[in-house]
């Protein structure tokens, strides 16, 4: 876990949940040397307007990501199945977060 | 009372304003990004309250000065913020020093001051209180990361803690107004948060490592309107275009 070299920290993601019950969502990242200041410079830099109730930091490197390379064979497999998309259905009533 | 009131609002609203200021000062000159931002926060968080005890200090006075007046056309002897905050921004640690003995200050006040017999100071703290415990958070991490950080940031942590120390004892004087007004439950009082506030500091100091400094010879004067050399440079660059239009609208 090396630091970057002008010596601003390690690199984190941060995710904001905006309401209760909703998903995280990933909104940048931040510079930090460990995880009560990644979650500070979060709070600062990313819910000065009410933005969130909640939030996430996650070293960057602990991420894994797929490769753009893989594109293809990650997610073209999809394109042509339709059915598995749930359009054929009536929504019912009172469904939320869809 | 009412002119006790206004004596105790102008003065909070000055200490506010006052390290408002020398934090904004730093905008765009943090040390990084996120700080650079985090110093700003600050910043605004103390002059909304500034803003605050300077609406209500003109109200109780009732001479129909507002609180633009009471910040733009004062000079600096009409001032009666801590002097501990006009202490001019040195280096990082200092900043962080300066604004920690301040936070640890703070803290109490507006916890204790959310039960003010008084309707708008009570309202002022309720506020107050959540804004100063992150900015304590902000600032205690700080000194911990700075004291156990580098020989460099220790000795700068413990060079700035030198240097401010002097300008503590005076957070804690009592005026015959203020004594009244901790009698009738409208403020803390000055003894109880100066044990409160030294807890504060106690505890994070022990954590980073820190003494705290013995006893010592204290500076005093803000409440008489007695200040350093440094605040009358810091008005005139906040009063300029006020000084230079007045009474234009923008």
């Amino acid at each position: 876990m090396s630091e970057t070299k002008d010596n601003q920290g390690q690199l984190w993601e941060v995710f904001i949940q905006s309401k209760n019950n909703l998903p995280y969502k990933h909104v940048g990242s931040v510079h930090a040397y460990d995880k009560e200041m990644a979650l500070q410079n979060a709070r600062d830099a990313y819910t000065r307007r009410g933005e969130g109730r909640a939030i996430w930091v996650v070293l960057a490197n602990a991420i894994v990501s797929s490769n753009p390379d893989d594109e293809g064979a990650f997610f073209d497999p999809a394109d042509d199945k339709i059915y598995r998309h749930p359009t054929f259905y009536e929504m019912p009533e009172g469904v939320k977060h869809i | 009372m009412k002119e006790e009131k206004f004596d105790y609002a102008l003065r909070m609203g000055d200490t506010c304003l006052v390290l408002s200021h020398r934090l904004a000062e730093l905008c765009s000159k943090g040390p990084f990004l996120e700080e650079d931002i985090a110093l700003t926060n600050i910043s605004l968080d103390l002059l909304g309250r500034c803003e605050l005890f300077l609406d209500y200090a003109a109200e109780l006075e009732g001479k129909g000065r507002t609180a633009d007046d009471l910040y733009y056309r004062r000079n600096e002897r009409q001032y009666f913020n801590q002097l501990l905050v006009e202490r001019p921004n040195k280096d990082y640690a200092f900043v962080i020093m300066r604004q920690f003995l301040s936070d640890a200050f703070m803290l109490p006040l507006m916890n204790d001051m959310k039960l003010s017999k008084d309707e708008r100071f009570a309202a002022i703290a309720e506020k107050g209180h959540k804004e100063t415990a992150y900015h304590f958070r902000h600032s205690s991490s700080w000194i911990i990361r700075l004291a156990q950080g580098t020989e460099e940031s220790r000795k700068k942590i413990e060079e700035a803690l030198d240097e401010l120390w002097m300008y503590t004892g005076e957070m804690f004087e009592e005026t015959e107004g203020d004594k009244s007004l901790a009698q009738a439950g409208m403020t803390p009082s000055n003894n109880d948060l100066k044990a409160k506030w030294l807890k504060n500091v106690k505890e994070v100091f022990d954590e980073a490592g820190l003494e705290i400094p013995g006893e010592r010879w204290m500076d005093s004067g803000g409440r008489k309107g007695e200040h350093s050399e440094y605040l009358g440079h810091m008005i005139a660059d906040m009063q300029y275009l006020v000084r230079a239009y007045p009474n234009d609208k923008w």
